[in-house]
């Protein structure tokens, strides 16, 4: 760019503003940004390149390479008898959990947003702080217990109760400041009609806060397709196993691993939440305003 | 707690939900949230101590022992090393690995705009979502002895990994894991910082440290102290290490969340167990405090 003169005198006398040396040391890093912005590109790409290409290599080893391509590995899915069916399981544990967060926390959010209930808001940070504080990993011991004494264990309704219990204050919170930022003339005016308050939440509030039960029900999804312990500790036996756990046992258990099965079924299994993350940051931008919460 | 039903008739509430109501509109998300999280809490501190075992005598009545099983664990060699462990993992993957990789990403990337800076957030973020027990795999494809890429590339085959640094492993595996969240959180405080004081820092001759330090920590202080809390928390707390080295060999990478586990799930001391995960309550709990009065703090100077 500019006319680089190799005279850069030391360092420490400070040059006036525009003399080569100052000129030179942009140019320096710019160049240092550049490499360094490429390293971090290949340490965060060189995991996923094997995702990228075994699957449709039609000889998987465990290098990553340029695959000879193929689609007849996804047929390992078909065969296995367990794989598909964990995928199916991982749904049903999202999708119980991700409507139970959402209508319970939209509940909650909307009488403590609309009513004054006395120690509201030292409810809901003992509540976050709670949630923050008593995580499956600390707690798995009497998390166990718990779901023996209570008959959920080897439950998929059981993992379902215990996920929602741990993301519902966090669920409220998020839902709480939604609620909060709605204007109340509507419903107000909905009463005068005579609607009755269910019927209220249902026509008028819903619709307005959607955005937020939205985001809260992605975030409920993503939280438990990926949850790995808590499914692990609770269900016995590969039948109501989600893909998670499936995923473990595959390269854990027995002998010299499936790389056909475990390539494409780490893909298959990856898709949902990677496209759920495109079509989310596409439409509303990946991005933090100041600062919050996974 | 809540709801003292003194309120005669409907609150002047916009739907008019009244007390009653909103208190029953409470009640099944607290039931969840009492069931499953507070109970545990509480439980943890009684079984903690007991000698309750998963199977045998002890399985069917538990004594209680008091507090034999603190000093149990803190004369066990195991446990002290696990902790140990924990605070390199800790030390080394969130506060230096991510936090530091995660500004270092977002600094560079400060004011551009454009497919390298999506590119770069792109795979950041993809490591973050994807399923932990898909990228555990990942890694030990990736760092495998015989067959892995990593050797690979190197040209150093034949170098386990993960046999001869677990701990550098999962480290390295844990920034890579949670880089994203700290990335983020800089991008969006470094928004924060004007343009053109950095430019007046700059044309004043300051080097890149001396902006940083002068110029752009001072205004971030807030969201690093947030960033380094948070990050902590979730690192302290993350069982993806198991996924990869089940602890192992011979219980060099056994952090705490792994110790746990295999002391009271696979080896049945279920007592002994809810000690350690108690001692682990209190350290989450420890860090929790100190971010809510920080964060109150700070609303309070705003």
């Amino acid at each position: 760019m500019s006319t680089a003169t190799r005279t850069a005198p030391a360092r420490t006398d400070r040059p006036a503003p525009g003399t080569a040396p100052v000129a030179v040391r942009h140019v320096l890093s710019r160049i240092g940004r550049y490499v360094f912005l490429c390293a971090v590109l290949g340490f965060f790409a060189l995991p996923l390149l094997w995702l990228a290409t075994a699957p449709f290599d039609e000889t998987p080893t465990i290098t990553a390479s340029l695959p000879r391509f193929t689609l007849d590995n996804f047929r390992a899915l078909l065969d296995n008898p367990y794989a598909l069916s964990s995928l199916l399981n991982s749904v049903y544990l999202a999708a119980g959990t991700a409507v139970l967060v959402v209508t319970f926390a939209a509940l909650a959010a909307y009488a403590l947003s609309r009513v004054r209930v006395p120690g509201r808001d030292a409810l809901l940070y003992g509540l976050l702080l709670l949630s923050s504080i008593v995580t499956g990993t600390a707690t798995m011991v009497p998390l166990f217990e718990l779901a023996f004494r209570l008959n959920l264990i080897d439950s998929r309704l059981g993992v379902i109760l215990i996920l929602s219990g741990g993301l519902l204050p966090a669920a409220i919170f998020i839902l709480k400041d939604f609620m909060d930022a709605t204007p109340t003339s509507y419903e107000e005016s909905a009463r005068v009609f005579g609607a009755s308050p269910l019927q209220i939440m249902r026509h008028i509030v819903v619709p307005v806060v959607r955005p937020g039960l939205a985001t809260v029900g992605v975030w409920a999804v993503a939280n438990v397709w990926g949850n790995f312990l808590v499914p692990f500790l609770l269900l016995r036996g590969p039948e109501k196993a989600p893909a998670a756990v499936i995923m473990y046992t595959l390269y854990t258990e027995g002998g010299q691993a499936d790389l056909r099965l475990l390539s494409t079924f780490s893909l298959l299994y990856s898709l949902p939440v990677a496209l759920m993350f495109v079509f989310v940051s596409s439409r509303y931008g990946f991005r933090f305003h100041g600062g919050i919460k996974r | 707690m809540k709801g003292r039903r003194r309120a005669t008739g409907a609150a002047p509430d916009a739907a008019g939900l009244g007390r009653a109501r909103a208190t029953g509109f409470l009640v099944p998300g607290m039931v969840l949230i009492l069931l499953f999280l507070v109970v545990p809490a509480a439980w943890t501190i009684y079984l903690g101590v007991t000698n309750y075992r998963l199977t045998g005598l002890a399985a069917a009545n538990p004594e209680v022992v008091g507090l034999d099983n603190y000093t149990r664990a803190l004369t066990d060699e195991r446990f002290r090393s696990s902790l140990v462990l924990t605070l390199q993992f800790v030390l080394g993957s969130a506060v230096i690995g991510q936090a530091g990789l995660g500004f270092a990403i977002a600094y560079a990337l400060r004011d551009r705009r454009g497919p390298l800076r999506r590119l770069v957030e792109g795979f950041v973020l993809l490591s973050w979502i994807l399923p932990s027990s898909v990228v555990a795999f990942l890694w030990i494809a990736l760092l495998d002895r015989d067959g892995g890429t990593l050797n690979a590339l190197l040209g150093i085959p034949g170098t386990a990994w993960l046999l001869d640094h677990p701990m550098l492993s999962i480290i390295v595996f844990n920034t890579w894991r949670g880089t994203a969240f700290s990335m983020m959180l800089y991008a969006a405080a470094l928004e924060n910082v004007p343009r053109s004081h950095l430019e007046t820092a700059r044309l004043a001759g300051a080097g890149t440290w001396q902006q940083l330090r002068d110029v752009v920590f001072p205004r971030i202080r807030g969201h690093v102290l947030t960033n380094l809390l948070l990050i902590s928390l979730w690192t302290f707390n993350d069982f993806a290490p198991f996924l990869i080295t089940a602890g192992g060999p011979e219980q060099r990478s056994e952090i705490l969340p792994v110790y746990v586990y295999k002391v009271a799930l696979s080896g049945g001391e279920l007592g002994f167990g809810a000690a350690i995960s108690f001692v682990m309550l209190l350290i989450n709990l420890v860090i929790a405090l100190v971010y809510l009065r920080m964060l109150g703090r700070r609303k309070e100077t705003a």
